[in-house]
């Protein structure tokens, strides 16, 4: 029987979240003293080290971001660096943020203050969607309790370092969630995309290098800052070591969330740890990273789940999100849902994305009427997503064909029947 | 709290224009921006009336209508979806007499609909003023709009 194992939820649950001293009692901001001792590049390579990817959704190297942040050069005299947690959680099927916001703020605030020390940010923002009222109470209540200890604003510990937080709200916008889109947002402006390159660590957030991360990823750096890169690369896969927080919604018996090791499979997930599938029916398929993933079909079930062996399988882990269907689901329903998704998401910038997403709504609803026709309509369907993908600007419009593409992949006979 | 004592919590720049406009919203019983709020914050911030528009009308939990008193908000993403949400819907349209972004009669509840709100295991769910409500049927939800009726 797979077991979880707890690294960014170990406090979660089992302490009361409001305070302080039942962080620091469960070894709280040891890594935070300990890594103002470290020099910051010294912090980075021990975190290159270690392997640690983006929990995000991408899987960049956690460390090569800092790297690229830290040694970007400043042009201006008066350059300054921020940093910037992304907590605009807003992908279906996704709630692991949530869980450690609610449920342990001062492990990824903690994270945050040694990343932020490790790139020599003196500024940081803590982007959270405007729906989550709870993380947002949370956050700012333990950014309270850390300033009111020393743990942050000036000379952090006497170390001689300062840094600022300050929690944003969202104004509700999946798009939001993607990185650069995020950084307009946090400049008070309308959430759309940037052209990248630059990337946020040359030109970020206000025109400086930015380091972003997601709360996930940085409830990770305490526990390896204090037990050190070599500790870290021994759990999860080569390429993806650590854990992950799966969330697992639909037909299962026991959804939520379960943080395992990197390359547990997808059968483990839904049959250990979430139950199984409810009222004794049969699996049929699981979306993988929510409406910007994959459906994966039964022979998936022992699929690695760590970023290198599931790309090599042409699916996506995304944000950890498990969306479980049983026989009795339509692939054909869901797709639209996903689809109607995306058309409400668009933000309308670029025109393939804005004409686009509401082009394929349309084309897969023709699936449903025009009987004869329907192999050619799920020709065009693919197509149209195919085009998309190559000439939209930001990742919304690059995603409908993630799910498009497994969908007709994996089950286009019930697509065609339907 | 008075609108210029709202303005005056923050710094007059532009990186603070949605903390702003969601104090200003949940200031408001009607729960909404005004054209005078924003004419308020556009000459607060400095900036032109239109960015202000344009910020406002951008995001979906802004709204320049008034509303009810109580904000019910149907989760229509695909775990919701294929958990039901549909019957909820039905359910709270027949209740309420209203579609979506409407509002009841004598002012209680507006009705819309929201994206994944991050509480998929507890699939169908909505939020009231924010509040977190999981796991619907037609039945369930009839205990808690008269909660917030009284």
């Amino acid at each position: 029987m797979t077991q979880e194992h707890r690294i960014s939820l170990k406090n979660a649950g089992h302490i009361n979240p409001a305070k302080i001293e039942d962080y620091i009692a469960a070894d709280g901001y040891q890594a935070l003293k300990k890594a103002l001792g470290m020099p910051a590049e010294k912090i980075v390579y021990e975190l290159t080290q270690s392997g640690l990817r983006g929990r995000g959704g991408a899987g960049f190297s956690t460390g090569l971001k800092k790297k690229f942040t830290s040694e970007a050069s400043c042009i201006l005299l008066e350059c300054m660096r921020y940093i910037v947690c992304n907590a605009d959680e807003g992908e279906p099927g996704t709630f692991k943020d949530r869980i450690i916001m609610e449920g342990d703020p001062h492990l990824y605030i903690e994270g945050m203050i040694i990343a932020a020390y490790a790139v020599g940010a003196e500024k940081g923002y803590i982007y959270i969607r405007g729906e989550y009222n709870q993380s947002i109470d949370m956050t700012r209540k333990a950014l309270e309790q850390a300033e009111a200890r020393g743990l942050l604003g000036d000379n952090i510990l006497g170390s001689g370092y300062s840094l600022d937080i300050e929690v944003k709200p969202g104004g509700g916008s999946y798009l939001c969630g993607e990185e650069l889109t995020l950084l307009e947002s946090l400049e008070g402006k309308r959430g759309y995309p940037r052209i990248k390159p630059p990337y946020p660590a040359q030109k970020g957030l206000f025109g400086m290098p930015t380091l972003i991360n997601n709360v996930e990823t940085l409830s990770h750096i305490p526990a390896i800052i204090l037990n050190g890169a070599d500790w870290y690369k021994r759990i999860g896969t080569d390429q993806s070591p650590g854990t992950k927080i799966f969330t697992i919604s639909g037909d299962v018996n026991n959804p939520g969330y379960f943080e395992a090791d990197m390359g547990v499979t997808l059968k483990e997930l839904i049959y250990d740890l979430a139950g199984g599938i409810k009222d004794r029916k049969k699996f049929k398929s699981a979306l993988l990273g929510g409406a910007a993933g994959t459906f994966v079909p039964e022979a998936f079930l022992d699929a690695s789940m760590a970023f290198e062996s599931l790309q090599e399988k042409d699916t996506v882990m995304g944000s950890g999100a498990i969306i479980v269907m049983a026989e009795d689901k339509s692939i054909l329903d869901m797709l639209h849902s996903i689809l109607r998704f995306f058309e409400h998401e668009s933000c309308g910038k670029c025109v393939p994305c804005r004409v686009g997403t509401r082009q394929l709504r349309i084309l897969l609803e023709k699936l449903v009427t025009n009987g004869h026709t329907k192999s050619t309509n799920i020709d065009a369907l693919l197509q149209q997503s195919e085009i998309m993908a190559k000439t939209s600007l930001c990742p919304l419009g690059q995603s409908p064909v993630l799910p498009i593409k497994s969908a007709v992949r994996h089950f286009r006979e019930e697509l065609q029947q339907s | 709290m008075r609108k210029t004592d709202i303005l005056q919590k923050y710094p007059p720049l532009m990186e603070n224009v949605l903390q702003i406009l969601h104090d200003f919203q949940n200031n408001n019983p009607r729960n909404y921006l005004s054209e005078k709020d924003l004419a308020m914050i556009a000459n607060y911030l400095n900036v032109t009336h239109s960015s202000i528009y344009g910020v406002v009308s951008y995001y979906t939990l802004f709204s320049l209508k008034p509303r009810g008193k109580h904000i019910i908000r149907i989760c229509n993403s695909p775990v919701c979806h294929m958990a039901g949400s549909r019957d909820v819907l039905t359910a709270l349209r027949k209740n309420l007499k209203i579609g979506f972004g409407e509002t009841t009669v004598e002012g209680i509840f507006t009705l819309e609909s929201t994206e994944c709100i991050g509480q998929c295991d507890q699939a169908p769910g909505m939020s009231v003023d924010g509040a977190f409500y999981g796991n619907l049927t037609a039945k369930t939800i009839l205990p808690i709009l008269k909660s917030y009726q009284e």
